[in-house]
């Protein structure tokens, strides 16, 4: 069993009428990654400053590295890095110096520190930058110096939030590449919150998805999708030249095919097929249809990622609990 | 045996001149890392004033109207002595107090443009930190909330303190130089005082200023409401006392009683303004013929010595005001950490 490093039970947290973490069950062992994925507002942030001690809970407790929280913040912030939405550095000060501020907050040894900062700078590709003003760095230099800034007190857990918010997509890669490098090379645990799905998909081990001030469900992108679209039918889409009678009872014998239907294309030259299965069984039904003799000019099978997770939970992020209603029903 | 000895008085040496050493280079005096997290904030606090454009315009303010307050004072002092009859007159102190009508005095000057200096060093401590979006960085350290406020406090009124010394001790110096007096050891330490009051004075102004930071988003905003309360002070708040003066004023036929109470009413109201408490303290304190600052009946005046105060009875005489500063420079500085410890540390929203 792997050491669990955050521990977050029963988290409720809100502000006057709303909710924004509402019973949070969340345990993060060490040397993962994991992905907060929600829509904004969904309570990301709230929960990320609990972890921190910066924002008090109403009820639950939070536990980092076996530190409660809200009682000794102090101590959780010595092993914590946690890089803010949009950091900010003082301008006028240097890259190097803004490091060394926070260095020297967190007590590092004055030699042992600008080692470290001048290491820091070389992994995140700003040794050049080093002595100009922070008011000068762009979005993504900003955004490199902070995990900089994140790493100089040497923590155990890094918590980054929207890390790669308002970055360039060359940048945002980069970005996410040096965090799982670094993860991975210095053994962190990296609590990464987004909603952005594909890059946390990229890097993540784990992935929690949070709407509401609640956590739907958590596990890597496979199992998660296996656990959101388990009782769901696999839709399987086919389009070819014509369709009988016969090819359609065939389909239907296939064992895991559960309905069959066909619609005439617009320009009237085939026939769209769609065929719900509860297991894939689309190579079946292409050698039926192969078989049959119909041309086939196409065959699909829908596979559920994080894109269909995040149309199914966050488009409707408000009325998601009337959605799925809706889509079981119907 | 005694080459050990020598050995360990090398190390001694050694260690020695390390401690010496880390005392003059200000960026290694946490030579093992320990020193506080407050420390280091007003370390960066300090830095950031001093380097501040915002400062040098302010600190060129105040040296040229300390300067050209002197000068008036070196213009009207011969006067000034001859017109004062008394023994002991305190030449030294009249260079703080006499000015020849075109310029005021020094403390003149203090009264009124202190203020600006601790609004001006106060008005953005915190929401410009919040805005910069480094407030929510500093406090993921392992800071606690009020290190912050408490630094931004001590090396702001530190920073003031410094220049109103080295101010003071200037014109000190360059009218020891043009007057070729120098002061006795108790006008010396009357300027000390007063140099005191002025700082708890401006100390005052920069509570208020940072209570404004921590309630106002907007730096803007906050300075101005600053200022308001500055131009209240200084200027409107004296008239309308005087408005209401004449309204309350007791008439003809009044007894000696109402008269006294209505005297002591409106001075008690006065009083109320951080700028009269300021302007009476320093009055005090520069000037040792002050006696009194409230009225006096005939009968109390009747067998008086007309003589200086020493030092002793002249703060005696203004300890209250000193404690009237404090206390407001306190509420305030109780105000603005009872905000800022409840308020959300968020990004820059």
């Amino acid at each position: 069993m792997k050491e669990p490093v955050i521990e977050i039970q029963n988290l409720s947290k809100s502000y006057g009428e709303s909710r924004a973490v509402n019973q949070l069950n969340l345990t993060i062992t060490r040397g993962e990654i994991f992905g907060l994925l929600g829509p904004n507002g969904a309570g990301k942030s709230t929960t990320i400053l609990m972890l921190l001690g910066l924002s008090e809970p109403d009820s639950g407790t939070v536990k980092v590295l076996d530190i409660h929280s809200t009682r000794q913040p102090i101590q959780v912030k010595r092993r914590v890095g946690y890089l803010p939405d949009d950091v900010g550095f003082y301008e006028d000060r240097t890259g190097w110096e803004n490091l060394m501020l926070t260095a020297r907050l967190n007590r590092v040894p004055e030699r042992e520190a600008k080692i470290r900062a001048e290491q820091l700078l070389q992994e995140v590709g700003l040794i050049d930058a080093a002595h100009k003003k922070a008011g000068a760095y762009s979005r993504g230099m900003r955004q490199r110096l902070g995990l900089a800034d994140v790493l100089i007190k040497g923590p155990e857990i890094i918590i980054l939030d929207e890390p790669t918010l308002g970055i360039d997509p060359k940048g945002m890669n980069e970005l996410l590449e040096l965090i799982q490098r670094l993860s991975r090379e210095q053994g962190l645990t990296v609590l990464l919150s987004s909603h952005h799905l594909h890059q946390v998909q990229q890097i993540c081990d784990r992935v929690g998805l949070f709407v509401n001030g609640r956590l739907l469900a958590e596990g890597d992108v496979p199992s998660l999708s296996h656990k959101l679209f388990g009782d769901d039918l696999i839709p399987v889409t086919a389009e070819l030249d014509a369709c009988n009678a016969e090819l359609l009872e065939q389909l239907r014998a296939i064992d895991g095919v559960a309905q069959v239907a066909t619609t005439m294309q617009e320009d009237s030259q085939g026939v769209t097929l769609q065929a719900d299965c509860t297991e894939d069984r689309s190579a079946a039904i292409a050698s039926a249809i192969v078989h049959a003799g119909a041309q086939l000019f196409r065959l699909e099978r829908k596979q559920y990622g994080l894109d269909e997770i995040y149309q199914r939970y966050f488009a409707g992020g408000e009325d998601h609990g009337q959605l799925q209603y809706a889509e079981h029903t119907g | 045996m005694a080459n050990s000895s020598t050995q360990s008085i090398q190390d001694n040496e050694r260690s020695a001149m390390a401690r010496i050493r880390s005392l003059f280079s200000s960026g290694d005096s946490s030579r093992d890392g320990s020193s506080s997290p407050l420390v280091v904030l007003i370390r960066k606090e300090m830095t950031d004033h001093v380097r501040s454009w915002r400062f040098i315009v302010l600190l060129g303010i105040i040296m040229l109207t300390c300067l050209a307050s002197l000068y008036t004072a070196l213009n009207s002092i011969q006067e000034a002595i001859r017109a004062d009859e008394s023994e002991n007159s305190f030449i030294f102190l009249k260079l703080f107090t006499v000015s020849d009508g075109t310029l005021p005095s020094f403390i003149g000057f203090v009264g009124f443009l202190g203020p600006l200096l601790g609004i001006g060093l106060g008005f953005d401590a915190i929401n410009s930190e919040r805005n910069k979006g480094t407030l929510s960085r500093i406090m993921a350290q392992p800071v606690h909330r009020d290190d912050l406020l408490n630094a931004k406090f001590i090396a702001s009124l530190t920073v003031i303190g410094l220049m109103f010394l080295t101010l003071g001790f200037l014109v000190t110096g360059l009218g020891i130089l043009m007057i070729g007096i120098p002061p006795t050891f108790e006008e010396f330490l009357r300027v000390l005082c007063f140099l005191a009051v002025t700082v708890f004075y401006v100390g005052f102004w920069l509570n208020l200023s940072i209570v404004c930071s921590v309630r106002f988003r907007q730096p803007a905003t906050s300075a101005l409401s600053c200022i308001a309360v500055w131009l209240f002070f200084s200027f409107f708040y004296d008239m309308l006392l005087s408005l209401l003066a004449r309204s309350l004023a007791p008439n003809a036929a009044a007894t000696a009683d109402q008269m006294l109470r209505y005297q002591e009413g409106m001075l008690w109201l006065s009083r109320l303004s951080p700028y009269s408490l300021f302007n009476e303290a320093t009055t005090t304190l520069l000037m040792p013929s002050v006696r009194t600052l409230g009225p006096i009946t005939v009968e109390q005046a009747h067998g008086a010595i007309a003589s200086p105060l020493p030092l002793g009875q002249s703060l005696l005489l203004v300890w209250p005001h000193l404690t009237g500063l404090a206390a407001a420079t306190l509420l305030c500085f109780a105000a603005s950490y009872m905000m800022f410890m409840r308020q959300e540390i968020r990004g820059r929203s």
